[in-house]
């Protein structure tokens, strides 16, 4: 079909320039995105690359390094902060989960309850991203605070202890993960439940199938492709999120984030604080294509 | 201009003029504004004999810290009595900028262009202790010039030669305050004293600690019977971090905080703090005199904030003369009333009598003999101990 109306237009515009010109037209607009990539991303990403396997250099003056191509790097950056890592998946996985279950009945009635209320509940669902993140969950660490409502409701009802408290705990971390990135989840959802045809619904009942089993047979396998980017668009930035864990947590529920903070900023340790963000990439990319293989949606975008 | 700095003034005005006049009349321009500003002052007045090369003069932009210095609401802005009173008196004019709120962070915004010899935006900064030490080690500041400066022998004689600027060639102090324990008078009848005080299991989880490791690792340490001002071995101090990282990992310690441990004060969330004196004093005019600020039995931290001149400000003299306006004891006073930290100028005591009687006689403005020798100052560390040591406590802090 294509070549056909290439030799079409051939045949049409015997100019050879006109020709090349319309030839080269997709190349000249992907010019602006291709610029914007290499400088946005492949000239850092080349720049952390080289900064990781730098060592600090004999004076150990701040923010003095040497290339010299120290591999070993990773491995240290990785053993000295296993724990990090470890809770930074853990809670990210928690919060994913937390999220879908919360999100998946949100979004289904939002898509198939709601009537007229539709839009009102979907803008209730974006309103929170109209003021900042870091506000959110500094409102969180007052709501939940030891003089907050929640904690003195509890403490009145002797649920919980005088001196107890609910923030600065891995479940605030947790609660606050899954509550900054319940739109990423619900959203996504709700698009590929909004898509599914009411009538694949209704067919199944026909079929003598009861509500469990068209969930289980039609409506869930159609919102798949919605489930595997919700889930996708919380875990990577929970994973790698450290305000959450800065503010509602305590020393002993930092994420990986806070220890690529402290490196970068505090001690000025630019290679493992490189080596730590690379090392974080990579696990990433490989717990999301193991999932993506696994789920195997392809309309994935 | 930068290769023309090292050149006598004389020689380096003949050069602008003579660049500037016939640049400017083949209608090339480009030419910076700074020069073409020092070509004509050369010409004009004698007086500029004295200031130093590359002082170009303008405008004095001071980099300092949130409420630092006396500030007043006038028709809903804010303005400043003291450098009012500067730049009518002076005719200099004063860019106030309140930029600085981490000393690291301000360090990670400046430091790519202070590396280029680049203007970072600021001829005065203002940072602590170990920070200005850094900027004097890398060559980051301009030597002061006493000639510009009459009132510069009125800083305290505890605060005129620190290890790090001894002298006091490249820095003058702006305030200084004490690290030690704060605490909610209601929640902690008791007072606290000590660290066996501050972490006692049954404040458990409501206990907060500074992320300026030198306050918190400068009062530990001494609780452990470490002379902080001596060269103290790395043992040593691991000892006080292996102390540090227990009392997180039992689950005392809360947070480890920058200033923002105010705010889980006021909240309630924190019940003790180690903390910074003047904090603890504003907090009280905030809400109530409900706490109180103690220095620790086994010693507390004397930390300050010093201004610099950056090198690469062109900027020299007219901020020199701001940093000597400052100590003049009658402005001084003025603005301790105000900041409620450690005044370090001489004389600024009987001043503040007229202001009010009572500040004159506040050991955290106007310390005695007997408070200071509670208090000590960390000693500087060598680059690679500032490596190690902040490392370590990074780690132990959770990070």
């Amino acid at each position: 079909m294509e070549s056909n109306l290439k030799t079409l237009q051939k045949e049409q515009t015997p100019s050879l320039l006109k020709n090349i010109k319309l030839d080269f037209t997709p190349y000249l607009l992907l010019i602006p995105g291709l610029l914007w990539l290499f400088t946005f991303f492949i000239l850092p990403i080349l720049n952390l690359a080289t900064t990781s396997t730098k060592t600090r250099s004999a004076s150990y003056e701040t923010g003095s390094f040497d290339q010299t191509w120290r591999f070993l790097n990773y491995v240290d950056a990785f053993v000295e902060n296993q724990d990090q890592f470890y809770r930074s998946f853990i809670y990210a996985l928690i919060a994913t989960l937390l999220a879908l279950a919360i999100s998946y009945p949100l979004a289904y009635a939002i898509a198939f309850r709601s009537g007229a209320m539709k839009n009102i509940l979907l803008i209730m669902v974006i309103a929170p991203f109209f003021t900042s993140f870091l506000l959110r969950t500094l409102a969180w660490k007052q709501i939940l605070g030891s003089q907050g409502p929640v904690v003195t409701v509890l403490q009145n009802l002797h649920i919980m202890k005088v001196g107890d408290t609910i923030t600065a705990t891995s479940f605030s971390v947790i609660m606050g993960l899954t509550y900054n990135f319940l739109p990423f989840m619900t959203l996504p959802i709700y698009a590929s439940l909004e898509r599914i045809d009411p009538k694949l619904i209704e067919a199944s009942g026909d079929l003598f199938a009861n509500g469990l089993n068209t969930f289980r047979k039609v409506t869930l396998p159609l919102s798949m492709p919605g489930v595997v980017a919700g889930t996708l668009l919380t875990f990577i930035p929970a994973s790698g999120d450290y305000i959450n864990a800065s503010i509602l947590g305590n020393p002993n529920t930092k994420m990986i984030g806070n220890v690529i903070d402290s490196r970068f900023f505090r001690v000025v340790d630019y290679p493992t604080a490189a080596a730590l963000s690379f090392i974080l990439m990579a696990i990433i990319l490989i717990i999301v294509s193991v999932y993506i293989r696994k789920t195997g949606t392809d309309e994935l975008v | 201009m930068k290769d023309k700095s090292s050149l006598s003034l004389a020689a380096k005005s003949i050069i602008n003029a003579q660049v500037s006049r016939r640049k400017l009349f083949a209608g090339v321009g480009g030419l910076s504004a700074a020069a073409f500003l020092a070509s004509c002052g050369a010409k004009s007045s004698s007086e500029v004999a004295t200031t130093i090369p590359s002082d170009v003069g303008g405008t004095v932009r001071w980099a300092n810290w949130a409420a630092y210095l006396d500030a007043k609401r006038v028709n809903g802005s804010r303005t400043y009595p003291t450098l009012e009173g500067f730049i009518s008196s002076t005719g200099i004019n004063v860019d106030y900028l309140v930029d600085v709120n981490d000393n690291d962070e301000f360090y990670g915004k400046v430091q790519g262009q202070l590396k280029l010899g680049k203007d970072i935006g600021y001829d005065i900064v203002t940072l602590t202790d170990w920070m200005a030490d850094r900027w004097i080690r890398l060559g980051y500041t301009q030597t002061l010039d006493a000639g510009n400066m009459p009132n510069k022998g009125n800083i305290l004689p505890s605060l005129s030669n620190v290890g790090f600027d001894p002298g006091r060639k490249q820095s003058m102090t702006w305030q200084s305050g004490f690290a030690g324990f704060g605490w909610n008078k209601q929640l902690v009848p008791g007072g606290i004293n000590s660290l066996d005080q501050l972490f006692d299991k049954k404040y458990k989880g409501r206990i907060e600690v500074l992320s300026e490791m030198r306050d918190t690792m400068g009062i530990i340490l001494q609780y452990q019977g470490v002379d902080i001002t001596k060269p103290f071995t790395e043992d040593e101090f691991m000892n006080g971090i292996d102390f540090f990282e227990k009392q997180v990992s039992d689950g005392i310690i809360r947070q480890v905080k920058g200033n923002d441990y105010l705010e889980d004060m006021a909240i309630g969330d924190a019940v003790a703090v180690i903390g910074w004196s003047g904090d603890i004093f504003s907090l009280n005019a905030e809400e109530g005199d409900k706490y109180q600020f103690g220095i620790p039995e086994s010693g507390g931290t004397l930390w300050s904030d010093n201004m610099m001149i950056a090198s690469t400000s062109t900027n020299k003299s007219n901020a020199e003369k701001l940093m000597d306006y400052y100590y003049d004891p009658k402005v001084a006073a003025e603005v301790a009333a105000w900041v409620n930290y450690i005044c370090p100028v001489v004389g600024a005591q009987a001043e503040m009598e007229k202001i009010d009687p009572t500040l004159a006689s506040n050991n955290m403005i106007f310390p005695d003999e007997a408070t200071l020798s509670k208090v000590s100052v960390f000693r500087s560390l060598s680059p690679e101990e500032e490596v190690k040591f902040s490392e370590a406590f990074q780690i132990a802090s959770g990070n």
